[in-house]
């Protein structure tokens, strides 16, 4: 009866311990578990960046450059015809790519450079900073985007930089809105707490403890962001005051090819034409979708548990 | 229950396995255990988390958890094999011949439905008793669980209910089909010691006059020993033993029950009195504009002792916390660091002034980022304090671990790779790093098991030895306020009701709200329920 107990370690309490992945055997384990529909988004994403990025070795005709008569066949010297002063569609679709995902990249890093930036303050102040900065967007919020847009770009005048800077504020009141509202949650954690009566700084606390921890749902809304940035961008550019010519860009080729339609009971591919630019912005917009679905279901532990 | 007609036998589980899924495939998470329950029976199953005792409990109504599966074994419930019956035929069982009473009834209420209607649903679905008959038995219940105005409080909601009587609403709800099996899953881990007195003779009440048998799950001996017939220890998915209580409680037989049962005997030494480190003197505190919650608090903390402060929710001990630390500037009153006067606020103390008081968290789970690593989260407090940076304070995180019993293949861990007493180390460790003379510990003990909480208790008692910190330890546990304090403060509603040396406050005679509590903290006598309701 009188054994001696030695009290168990704490070193040998069960945990739960993984194997500590490298970074790229982690990609590669999250990447092979994709969805089929996650994997093709990649690859669509991935070829359409290529298509940005290598446009002019791609192209066999310049961007502005008129290389026959307007409205040529497809087939030929030009793969998809030309429009209507002659120049070719194929090339202007590649540049159309780098032009257009390339601004709407930029007004997008910018509305969540704004965004997330003031929403973080917002979320940790709660005060009468909080209130002015969410008024105030609220008050944004209130006018229809594209509306204020087109309003803004003719007062500007429609440069690149106008464009992004004009997008990405005005995008950046959902950002806002969304940093604020998870931030708001991490903020209250004790690590928080703890870091403030450490003596952290606003910066510190900020950084280190609030957003590695709002990351996930981020890393979502800056995929879906980006799709509606790319469909202003086109938008605005249908509607003249977005990309200025001769500068190739999906939206105003949709537009300026559109006579086109008309003349597809003539010839099929005439009519397909405008069709092939907005076909462009489409498959981006679902392939990113596709993306951010999967990764906005790892994120939120929705899982297939089957 | 000597009476061992195989009629009686209601449950009869063989050698049951049940698995769950993770990274690394198929775990075991229970290891073959055998269970039997007489009609009228109430079995205490106890162990740490993690042994697996709410998992058999759930098995025993044929039911696991999603990614779970019951792998082995069959369960007899009057005849039929709960393992092997579609979930459609479990169904008419469940809510109806067995039901289940969860830890945390605020999560297991619609918070849309009123409390009565929520009571009887599954009673009248299964057409036990027509509606009407089903709410006045439904009241009858309410008025057994001593519920406050049992004729009315079925048309409250959830949220217009205290915890305690929520719990109790529960219960009822379990009881009201009459079923022939509950199973209690923790229902008074989560309250007061005041209220789970309350809930403990409602359920042990109830449980008698209806003559309804019960597995109990807990890991609370002293609560165990008031409700159970007989007892179950488990461990790590295996049984350890089974005896009946009052045996079970005087001479248990294997190794680890003992150790289970040694934990209530720590005690810390006494010491002789020391001067006046930190005193709270007058202070007044509330929340936004309106209610006060401090009322002329005044607490004093001598150099290299323990002062627990006691209470239920709500009687301001926290609060008292968040005054000391400056998160809440009082309205009246001040806190005197070494005699002299701390500024109000956090933001207006110097670094050196924050450094030298800490705080511990009730939560370890949420006192950590869980995107940092054990190193940066020990590694933070040296930089910002003391300057440490790169293999200095690599090695000093280092040193820190092995003194709180853990070593150095902890450093690359993210929170979510520990256990529940090894995040609470990490969390004194990140304490201990900014070398401090006061550490609040709000509640550091209450989420873990009796053995961890005993470890951390005895890891806390010595670093106070070694390095004559202060404890003010805010709690709502009597038995570790035993264990620890020096000095004991009694709070009840915002205001200090005594605070003295630890053996004058536990010595009659007492002023009324200290004697309730002390009251009601159980014993590990199984008759000391019924002596208390003697009593009162």
């Amino acid at each position: 009866m009188t054994e001696t107990l030695t009290p168990p370690s704490p070193k040998d309490e069960v945990a739960f311990v993984r194997r500590r992945l490298t970074r790229s055997e982690r990609i590669a384990k999250t990447l092979s578990g994709a969805p089929f529909t996650a994997k093709l988004g990649l690859l669509i994403i991935a070829f359409y960046l290529l298509a940005a990025l290598f446009a002019p070795l791609l192209s066999p005709f310049g961007e502005a450059e008129i290389v026959g008569p307007p409205y040529a066949p497809w087939g030929g010297e030009n793969l998809l015809g030309t429009d209507q002063i002659g120049r070719d569609i194929y090339s202007r679709l590649l540049y159309g790519a780098r032009n257009t995902i390339g601004i709407a990249l930029a007004a997008t890093l910018l509305a969540f450079v704004i965004g997330v930036g003031l929403g973080l303050v917002a979320a940790i102040d709660r005060g009468w900073i909080d209130q002015i900065l969410s008024r105030g967007i609220d008050v944004i919020m209130s006018i229809p985007s594209l509306i204020f847009a087109l309003m803004l770009l003719t007062i500007s005048g429609s440069s690149v930089w106008a464009l992004i800077i004009i997008i990405a504020v005005l995008d950046s009141t959902r950002v806002f809105r969304l940093t604020r509202a998870v931030a708001v949650g991490v903020a209250v954690m004790d690590y928080v707490e703890a870091a403030r009566l450490r003596g952290e700084g606003l910066g510190w606390t900020i950084r280190r403890e609030v957003l590695p921890n709002i990351m996930p749902p981020l890393v979502a809304e800056f995929g879906l962001r980006f799709c509606f940035v790319f469909l202003t961008i086109a938008a605005l550019s249908f509607l003249g005051v977005g990309i200025q010519p001769p500068n190739a860009d999906w939206g105003t080729m949709v537009r300026e090819t559109a006579n086109l339609l008309q003349f597809a009971r003539f010839d099929l591919t005439a009519g397909l034409t405008p069709m092939l630019p907005a076909a462009c912005i489409a498959l981006l917009t679902v392939a990113v979708n596709f993306v951010v679905d999967w990764f906005l279901n790892k994120t939120s532990g929705l899982r297939d548990d089957k | 229950m000597t009476n061992n007609a195989p009629s009686d036998l209601l449950l009869n589980m063989r050698n049951v396995e049940v698995e769950g899924f993770s990274d690394r495939g198929w775990q075991p998470i229970v290891k073959g255990v055998d269970l039997t329950l007489r009609r009228g029976e109430v079995l205490g199953l106890i162990g740490e988390s993690g042994a697996g005792k709410s998992t058999l409990g759930k098995a025993a109504m044929g039911y696991v958890q999603p990614g779970c599966r019951i792998s082995g074994g069959e369960i007899l419930f009057d005849g039929m094999d709960l393992a092997k019956l579609s979930d459609a035929e479990k169904r008419k069982i469940w809510g109806r011949r067995m039901t289940y009473v969860a830890q945390s009834a605020a999560a297991s209420f619609n918070p849309a439905h009123r409390l009565i209607e929520q009571t009887v649903r599954s009673t009248v679905r299964e057409s036990v008793m027509p509606g009407g008959e089903a709410r006045d038995d439904a009241r009858g219940l309410y008025k057994a669980l001593s519920l406050p105005d049992p004729d009315n409080i079925g048309d409250r909601f959830p949220h217009q209910v205290s915890g305690g009587q929520l719990q109790r609403v529960m219960t009822a709800m379990a009881m009201s089909p009459r079923p022939d099996v509950i199973i209690f899953d923790e229902p008074t881990t989560a309250l007061d010691v005041t209220t789970q007195v309350e809930v403990l003779s409602a359920i042990r009440k109830i449980v008698r006059e209806t003559g309804t048998a019960a597995i109990y799950i807990t890991h609370d001996l002293a609560v165990v020993a008031q409700m159970a017939d007989k007892i179950k220890v488990m461990r790590y998915g295996n049984e350890v033993e089974e005896a009946p209580a009052r045996e079970m409680l005087n001479a248990p037989k294997e190794a680890y029950t003992k150790t289970l049962w040694s934990v209530r005997s720590l005690r810390a030494p006494e010491k002789p009195s020391a001067e006046t480190l930190l005193s709270v003197e007058g202070v007044d505190a509330g929340y936004g504009g309106g209610t006060k919650v401090l009322h002329d608090v005044t607490i004093k903390l001598p150099r290299g002792r323990t002062v627990a402060v006691v209470g239920e929710s709500g009687s301001g001990k926290s609060t008292t916390a968040r005054v000391i630390t400056g998160l809440l500037p009082p309205s009246k009153g001040s806190v005197q660091f070494e005699g002299q006067a701390l500024p109000a606020r956090m933001d207006q103390r110097s670094r050196d002034q924050l450094r030298r008081i800490q705080m511990i968290y009730q939560m370890a789970d949420t006192a950590m980022n869980p995107r940092q690593t054990v190193g940066e989260i020990i590694g933070r407090p040296l930089e910002f304090y003391h300057g440490l940076r790169g293999r200095e304070q690599e090695t000093r995180v280092i040193e820190l671990l092995e003194d709180i019993e853990l070593d150095d293949t902890f450093y690359d861990r993210f929170p979510s790779e520990l256990s529940g007493g090894q995040k609470q180390r990490i969390c004194i460790a990140r304490a201990l790093a900014a070398d401090p003379e006061i550490v609040l510990c709000d509640e550091v003990t209450s989420a873990l098991d009796q053995i961890v909480q005993e470890g951390i208790l005895r890891l806390l008692m010595r670093l106070q030895e070694e390095r004559n910190i202060s404890y003010l330890f805010i709690t709502h546990d009597i038995a570790t306020v035993e264990a620890i304090a020096d000095e004991i403060v009694v709070m009840h509603q915002g205001k200090v009701v005594e605070q003295g040396d630890k053996q004058s406050i536990l010595t009659p005679p007492h002023p009324d709200y200290t004697q309730l509590l002390l009251s009601s903290v159980p014993d590990m006598d199984p008759d000391w329920l019924n002596r208390r309701l003697a009593e009162s």
